[in-house]
């Protein structure tokens, strides 16, 4: 059929069954806007670039397909680096469509002219500038198929706009081959059946579960493989909600901020399972050390990710959910192989388990402040069990992290690039994606001011989200490493000048409540959970408030 | 130690950059860079000459391969392969030194690929290694200018690497 390539982009897009899309538009990017009006693909706009990226990357992890964000050339583009770099690091799926200049003009610095398929090339899986019109269903295509499949990430495809004006004899291809391509699913058997037997003679086996396991929609193989096996699992901040939180084989957050009975578990452990997990530094700070002590076995989808960061006695490439699966099989060959039950490291768990049980957080009450640990321990107990919980970046992520106790809701936040103002809009595109359960992003003051702009997004577009701001009048984690590792030489962490909150909440009509001591913390979460729609919840911590 | 990568990409707009940014941005050490087309006009080989440890090679190989327009990479056995670069070597030649140097690059192989009469430059072909010594030889006349082309290779006997 004869269209416009900016029509044909809508059509693959509906081709692809995007039903929402998150941008914001400018010239170059009109002609896509204009046939954009006439579907019914809801077009969420976000008040700066880059949280269009961030709403995408929530839509992706709740729906577990390719979020879509479109925006225009030059400052459009760039804006939106920190949203593509944030997918990347995380291995989101994004299909990330940016206007770019009319071909012609490629190259000559006219006006919002950037190479942003340079620009992002080191944080990107693939890109496309499309000059062919010919050409734009085989790369919407392939778009969506290189950012959802393997280990997703975010893909670009950059359209000048007279591209965009041209007529093309448009076909949606249905299949797509790419032949440098083909990321492999199914774990090697022999290196399943390697892995099987290790774990089998292992006295204290130990699951590192990551992000890979949302990814590959592996929480239910995981929690079946632990259940029948009985080995405990920790968790990454990637992989938090990887089991539920009441499940007896979880053992917590490990890491730089994770939990002591965690962190104890890594350093005992002889048989480390890493389970789509990449073995970041801030998650395992001594690999060198833990892969001479003790067997790995690192499971992946990214080969790449195998030998990158940690020695690995036993590799196995593929989808973490097929993995276990196989895993699971394997384990329970009776006759001559293997067979896993967890019969030989009953003390292991039972000593972890008591470790665990004897840990308590320090949720004691402070004079003239909210201790957050106990109010993200209320917040979580009175949230509805499916609940989104968006963290941000610095101290509020850790007490998030830490006290998390969702049943079958998800815990979000940017774990590898750490990008602040990263919650409200992610929560926006999680709720977006999932408008039947609550959202609530958790932020610091610092973080939220990142972001406060996306308030008037989900008013517009009535995507309700609870936002929490954990307000210290301090960029809490900079002065905290300040203190420790600069001599308490504290520079530039106070945020003298913040607006009020309540007040800016009301310039946006959101309802909202603030909070200084413990004892406040039931009503206000409470009266929260109560409101319909929007909510602020502004806790004041004491600007001492230690992370762990 | 030094290992010869011979890679295969499709031959695209922005490959190149994609690859040497690769390398860049890792930290992995080139020694030098080739790259041209194939018998099949969609394909371009590049030959990357790498100078790093074990591991890392290893991990260049994994990162290679997921660029999503490299279709095959392969480390070469240093052992297993036919490999030659091209130089051009300008250097200081008068009358009376001329015919030395003309004796020295006919023992490297080398041609004469053009002559001044203060200046005679060299065309030569051959490995790296060769090249080096041949550099070295005609050294102590005054090098005006030196430029390379960087390996490129292939293995030995009938098995080719294609797509």
């Amino acid at each position: 059929m004869i269209m416009t390539v900016a029509e044909a982009m809508v059509r693959c897009l509906e081709a692809e069954g995007v039903k929402q899309i998150f941008g914001y538009p400018g010239a170059t990017i009109c002609p896509f806007y204009d046939a954009l009006s006439r579907t019914d693909i809801r077009h969420v706009l976000v008040r700066t670039e880059q949280n269009a990226g961030h709403a995408a990357n929530g839509y992706a992890r709740m729906t577990g397909k390719p979020g879509v964000c479109v925006v225009t050339s030059g400052p459009g583009a760039t804006n939106l680096i920190t949203g593509i770099s944030t997918a990347y690091m995380d291995s989101i799926p994004l299909v990330v469509i940016t206007g770019q200049v009319v071909s012609s003009l490629l190259g000559s610095d006219v006006f919002q002219e950037v190479d942003i398929t340079g620009s992002v090339e080191a944080f990107i899986k693939h890109s496309y500038l499309v000059k062919d019109p010919k050409q734009i269903g085989r790369i919407f295509k392939e778009a969506f198929y290189i950012a959802g499949s393997g280990r997703p990430g975010p893909v670009l495809i950059d359209i000048p706009m007279d591209v965009q004006k041209m007529k093309v004899d448009f076909e949606y291809p249905e299949k797509v081959s790419i032949r440098s391509y083909k990321p492999s699913f199914k774990g090697h058997i022999g290196q399943i059946n390697k892995a099987a037997a290790a774990i089998a003679k292992a006295k204290k086996p130990l699951i590192v579960a990551g992000g890979g396991i949302f990814i590959s929609g592996a929480e239910e193989a995981l929690r079946k493989f632990v259940h029948k096996t009985q080995i405990p699992v920790v968790n990454t901040l990637m992989g938090i909600g990887a089991l539920n939180a009441d499940d007896s084989l979880r053992m917590g957050m490990i890491g730089m901020h994770g939990l002591p009975p965690a962190n104890f578990a890594v350093g005992q452990a002889d048989v480390l399972i890493l389970c789509g997990a990449r073995v970041a530094d801030r998650t395992i700070p001594n690999p060198g050390a833990l892969s001479k002590q003790k067997t790995i076995i690192h499971m992946d989808i990214d080969p790449a990710e195998i030998g990158k960061n940690i020695g690995v006695d036993i590799p196995v490439v593929g989808d973490i959910r097929m993995i276990l699966e196989q895993l699971e099989n394997a384990a329970c060959e009776d006759e001559n192989g293997p067979h896993i039950d967890g019969s030989h490291w009953g003390e292991w768990l039972e000593e972890l388990q008591k470790r665990k049980a004897s840990y308590h957080p320090d949720y004691s009450e402070r004079k003239n402040y909210v201790n957050p640990k106990a109010f993200m321990h209320t917040l979580y107990e009175k949230l509805p069990e499916d609940a989104i919980v968006v963290a941000d970046v610095g101290q509020n992520q850790m007490w998030a992290a830490n006290e998390y106790s969702v049943r079958h809701g998800r815990f979000l936040t940017s774990g590898g690039m750490g990008t602040m103002g990263y919650s409200l809009p992610c929560a926006i595109g999680a709720k977006a994606a999932c408008p039947d359960r609550m959202a609530v992003s958790v932020c610091g003051d610092g973080s939220f001011q990142m972001c406060f702009m996306e308030l008037a997004t989900e008013i517009q577009h009535n995507i309700p989200v609870k936002t929490v701001v954990f307000t210290n009048n301090r960029l809490g984690m900079v002065r905290e490493h300040q203190a420790v590792a600069w001599d308490n030489n504290l520079t530039a962490v106070f945020l003298d000048g913040s607006p009020d909150f309540a007040k800016l909440a009301e310039a946006y009509n959101i309802p909202s409540a603030r909070i200084h001591l413990d004892d406040q913390i039931d009503i206000a979460v409470d009266s929260m959970l109560r409101t319909d729609g929007p909510f602020l919840l502004e806790v004041i911590v004491d600007p001492l408030e230690p992370t762990l | 130690m030094k290992h010869t990568l011979s890679v295969l990409v499709e031959n695209q707009a922005g490959v190149l950059s994609r690859v040497s940014g690769l390398f860049a941005r890792r930290g992995f050490n080139i020694d030098s860079l080739a790259v041209g087309t194939t018998a099949d006009p969609r394909v371009s080989c590049i030959t990357i000459v790498v100078d790093d440890k074990e591991n890392a090679i290893e991990q260049i190989e994994k990162q290679l391969n997921k660029l999503i327009d490299v279709i095959k990479v392969k480390d070469f056995i240093p052992d297993e392969i036919i490999s030659r670069e091209l130089m051009l070597v300008k250097v200081n030649a008068t009358a009376q030194t001329r015919q030395e140097i003309k004796e020295l690059a006919d023992m490297y192989g080398a041609k004469l690929a053009d002559l001044t009469r203060n200046s005679m430059t060299l065309e030569c072909c051959n490995t790296t290694e060769r090249l080096d010594n041949l550099l070295d030889i005609v050294r102590p006349y005054g090098l005006k200018q030196v430029i390379r082309t960087g390996s490129i290779a292939l293995e030995k006997g009938n098995e080719s690497f294609t797509v």
